[in-house]
């Protein structure tokens, strides 16, 4: 009679098998948080009785998503949590919550002192102010902000050249590449370049995945909807990829716009990408050849991080990185690096945070790699900060690698 | 040999409010039942808290007996009752023109029955049928029986009553034509004892046929079956019913953490009372009536299947037994058949039973010349003398956890009797957050012999997973407080069977791969194979 029961409600598909607690990262360090198993489809159904069932220390989950993964049934738990948080959460974001949450503002703001910033916010009287007033823990290390931003490189130096190209991509830099690491954006413009690609900037926001963590719904939904509509230009009317170098960007605009912030993206979803992704795939496909420099040689640890596991493009970057003639790639086990974004930051999680990630930054001292291949820039904060082992993006290490002009020559790029 | 003033035979909710209104009026009580609480149709229904606007047009006195009793228990009954308000919808195949009949029935019965327009409806509801031409909010709601029936238990037990589970009566101590006692087989022990009162109280729903019968005294009863299906979470947030005469599955009942769909009514042998089975016709036909209620039941996951039999008394052929008044029956069988020191209540309703029980005591106290008013429509329940959910669990606990507040949602301000000291805090039942705290107190306080004993107390493995993980840890808790291993292995067993019987009827989807997992974690994770 009933021809399918997969209720809207996706919360029911789960059997209570429980893998998804066995591996959460936070739930084993943390005896405040209820695990998503508690957390997600359990407590869904007992917030649908009376709302009085939402519990707070939802606010402990990292977004990591690793239940999602884990879980045999499809289930989309860490969405169902966060769902409850925008629907029930009482707790208001404060100052705090809401500078780590817009970190394109407090990029833009800090960019023309970025050297006062710098030396301000590392230095320890700072810290321990940060730490008793704003419950930023003293003990966490600042991302450096940059004079230069990415965007005014690209215009001054690379915009003008890009037209020459009659195959184009969009990038979606992301809000790190262009207040903390341009040279992630100008290895990706040299290497798409490189491969026979132009590169377009469109009117980005940041991607808005700080806003939910903070639980700043209504502007993580309005910088979902301008993106996608931004996107909706390129990709449906010039028939153009997006592709972002962070794949927390990349995971967040294809899926928590619909899923957690209900905007409807489905026309453009398949079209945002992350490069290794797309480089791969050129090269796979034999429609870009790439040449490398005889004399690179490295020993790299790849971890892939939480998110780029949920969009399950790692091997993307596994298969790029891997091959690089003269490099020896280890893959790290799976690990949470704690970090999770703006969650590291404050002061009730930097302990978890911490030892969430210590197996991770145990595998990495020993294997004392020459540096640590990731994606994600807040893994690189965190993995930096803790083992001291340089974190790079496969992108530059990519740039760095590739014998830029043989591969322009390669792929009869002028 | 000890007497009473009053044997009340029956432990449904009947017998347990007949119970509880004798013992508050000062007398010497017995409470007999040859299963468990609430076994029999008390457990076995919607769990609605009528507003009597389902009978409005068709039995007036039943109305207004609804209402009146509605009103009530959302003051003495609070801990068990949901006052969620309900709508009665109009699709575009009934007659719109019956809601004007049904709102001045409504309104002359004393039910505030208020037509709003059915894009609020949809606003109001979102879960109900988009189509809907009419709308009409009244002040329906949701009740647990098993908490209002354990509740009066409990409330009987204070002021003096005793009570005796698995004891069946098996026959009369007779006097020429006077009821002097009853016979009682203790189910456990296999041994028959004799209790001696004054008057007896049968008050055992549709096998009050039969403990009549004992007495030599006839009531023509109705069994009409009723089946219904659970779904797993609560789709609706308001009971919703169809605008139409009285039918087959027409409303849908939020009801704790899920949601009922029913009912049928078929009239089914006396035989059958004791086994009833959900059949498919039954399903498809719940199925496809509750898919016009709330369209998104067609692909909502269900938990499982009952039946129950409703205790009407026969008036005429009505062959389904539709037609039959819910009224309440109230027999002196002095003046009726002869038979001194004999009563039986029955007919009426889950929603009447306070009513029911203060006819019956009056009757009783009428015979034994005692001169006490009736104190239940104003004397609050255990439990439900604090607020709401969240007030009261926040008058016990500063922050109270998941699981604190679902023991209030359960027991009501009595939750703050419950210990929830270091070892006592952990979770049995996660489904429905149920904690070894409340296990114990139940097994310890609440005359729980089995795990289906405990589940009608606690709703362990009532949830989605339907005993998967909950069944063996509160058999684990069950046999440490009793010291009998073996005794809870075979529960565990029986447990899970029942359990299954409900699921059978619908399984499939998720709800047959569930099934699937548990029965691999029983059979080779906790070595449980059937011997």
């Amino acid at each position: 009679m009933q021809e399918k029961n997969l209720s809207f409600n996706n919360f029911e598909q789960c059997i209570k098998c429980t893998i998804c607690t066995a591996y959460c990262p936070v739930v084993a360090v943390n005896p405040l948080y209820p695990g998503p198993k508690q957390a997600g489809p359990d407590g869904e159904r007992l917030r649908l009785k009376n709302k009085f069932f939402f519990d707070e220390n939802l606010k402990y989950c990292m977004n990591c998503k690793r239940c999602e993964v884990a879980c045999p049934s499809g289930v989309k738990i860490a969405d169902l949590i966060h769902s409850a948080r925008r629907r029930f959460s009482r707790n208001i974001p404060d100052l705090r919550d809401r500078l780590l949450a817009n970190t394109d503002l407090l990029g833009k703001v800090a960019r023309p002192v970025a050297p006062v910033v710098n030396s301000i916010v590392s230095s320890k009287p700072v810290k321990a102010v940060m730490d008793v007033m704003m419950d930023i823990d003293k003990a966490r290390a600042f991302p450096k902000y940059q004079r230069k931003g990415f965007v005014r490189w690209f215009k001054k130096e690379a915009a003008d050249n890009q037209e020459a190209y009659s195959k184009k991509v969009v990038f979606f830099h992301g809000c790190s590449t262009e207040f903390q690491h341009p040279e992630v954006g100008k290895a990706f413009v040299r290497v798409m370049n490189a491969i026979g690609f132009g590169v377009k900037l469109v009117d980005e926001e940041c991607c808005g995945v700080a806003m939910i963590s903070n639980g700043l719904w209504n502007q993580a939904r309005r910088h979902a909807e301008h993106n996608t509509r931004v996107f909706r230009e390129v990709v449906t009317g010039e028939g153009l990829p997006v592709v972002a170098v962070s794949s927390t960007c990349a995971f967040t605009m294809r899926d928590e716009y619909p899923d957690v912030l209900d905007v409807d993206n489905s026309d453009v979803r398949d079209s945002i990408t992350l490069a290794e992704k797309f480089i791969f795939e050129k090269v796979d496909s034999g429609e870009v050849r790439l040449a490398f420099k005889d004399d690179y040689r490295a020993r790299i640890a790849y971890h892939c991080p939480c998110h780029n596991e949920k969009l399950g493009w790692g091997i993307f970057t596994k298969a790029l990185v891997g091959m690089i003639p003269g490099v020896s790639l280890t893959i790290l086990d799976s690990h949470c690096c704690g970090m999770a974004g703006t969650y590291g930051f404050k002061k009730e999680n930097y302990k978890y945070s911490q030892e969430i990630g210590r197996p991770l930054f145990e595998q990495i001292r020993s294997l004392s790699p020459d540096f640590v291949c990731c994606e994600c820039e807040t893994c690189k904060w965190q993995i930096e900060m803790s083992t001291g082992y340089m974190v790079l993006n496969p992108i530059v290490i990519l740039a760095e690698a590739l014998d830029l002009e043989a591969t322009a020559v390669a792929n009869s790029v002028r | 040999m000890e007497e009473f003033d009053v044997i009340v035979v029956g432990g449904g909710i009947t017998g347990a409010g007949t119970a509880r209104d004798c013992a508050l009026r000062g007398l010497k009580v017995l409470l007999i039942e040859r299963d468990d609480i609430a076994t029999g149709a008390t457990g076995r229904n919607h769990g609605l808290l009528h507003s009597g606007a389902r009978y409005a047009v068709t039995d007036r006195e039943s109305a207004a007996e609804c209402i009146s009793e509605n009103m009530i228990l959302k003051k003495v009954a609070r801990h068990c009752v949901d006052d969620t308000s309900g709508l009665f919808i109009t699709l575009p195949e009934d007659d719109l023109g019956y809601q004007d009949t049904f709102v001045k029935a409504c309104l002359a019965a004393g039910i505030k029955a208020e037509v709003i327009d059915p894009k609020e409806a949809i606003i109001m509801e979102p879960s109900v049928n988009p189509d809907i031409i009419g709308a009409v909010k009244v002040p329906d709601g949701g009740v647990d029986p098993f908490r209002l029936c354990s509740a009066n238990i409990v409330d009987a037990k204070l002021h003096g009553a005793k009570v005796a589970l698995r004891s069946e009566v098996v026959g009369f101590i007779m006097e020429g034509d006077t009821v002097k006692g009853v016979k009682v087989l203790d189910r456990s022990t296999r041994q028959v004892s004799e209790y001696y009162a004054q008057i007896v109280v049968n008050a055992a729903g549709i096998w009050g046929h039969h403990i009549a019968s004992l007495a030599g005294v006839n009531i023509g009863m109705f069994p009409a079956k009723g089946a219904l299906l659970i779904f797993a979470h609560r789709v609706n947030g308001m009971v919703i019913n169809r605008c139409r005469k009285p039918a087959n599955a027409d409303i849908l009942v939020p009801g704790d953490t899920v949601c009922v769909i029913g009912t049928t009514s078929t009239r089914v042998p006396y035989e059958e009372c004791d086994n009833m089975v959900v059949t498919p016709e039954e399903v498809d036909l719940l199925l496809s009536e509750g898919a016009l209620l709330a369209p998104c039941l067609a692909h909502t996951r269900i938990l499982r299947g009952y039946a129950g039999v409703r205790p009407l008394v026969s008036a005429d052929n009505d062959p389904s037994g539709r037609n039959i008044s819910r009224g309440i029956v109230c027999l002196d069988h002095e003046t009726r058949d002869g038979i001194r020191g004999f009563v039986s209540i029955t007919g009426g309703k889950l929603m009447t039973y306070r009513l029911m029980a203060e006819m019956a005591t009056d009757t009783v106290c009428r015979k034994l010349g005692v001169d006490a008013a009736c104190e239940t429509a104003r004397a609050p329940l255990p439990g439900s003398d604090g607020g709401g959910l969240e007030e009261t669990a926040k008058k016990i606990w500063d922050f109270p956890t998941m699981a604190q507040k679902a023991s209030v949602g359960r027991f009501g301000s009595r939750a703050a009797h419950l210990d929830f000291e270091d070892d006592k805090s952990g979770v049995v039942c996660e489904c429905e957050e149920v904690t070894v705290a409340e296990v114990d107190a139940a097994v310890e306080r609440l005359d729980v012999c089995d795990l289906v004993d405990l589940r009608r107390r606690t709703r362990v493995g009532m949830g989605t997973c339907q005993g998967e993980l909950c069944a063996c840890r509160a058999a684990g808790r069950l046999a440490k407080a009793t010291g009998r291993a073996a005794k809870a292995r075979e529960d565990l067993k029986s447990f899970m069977r029942e359990r299954w019987k409900g699921m059978y009827p619908i399984a499939w989807g998720e709800t047959l791969r569930e099934g699937s997992y548990t029965q691999w974690v029983y059979s080779e994770v906790l070595g449980l194979n059937e011997d």
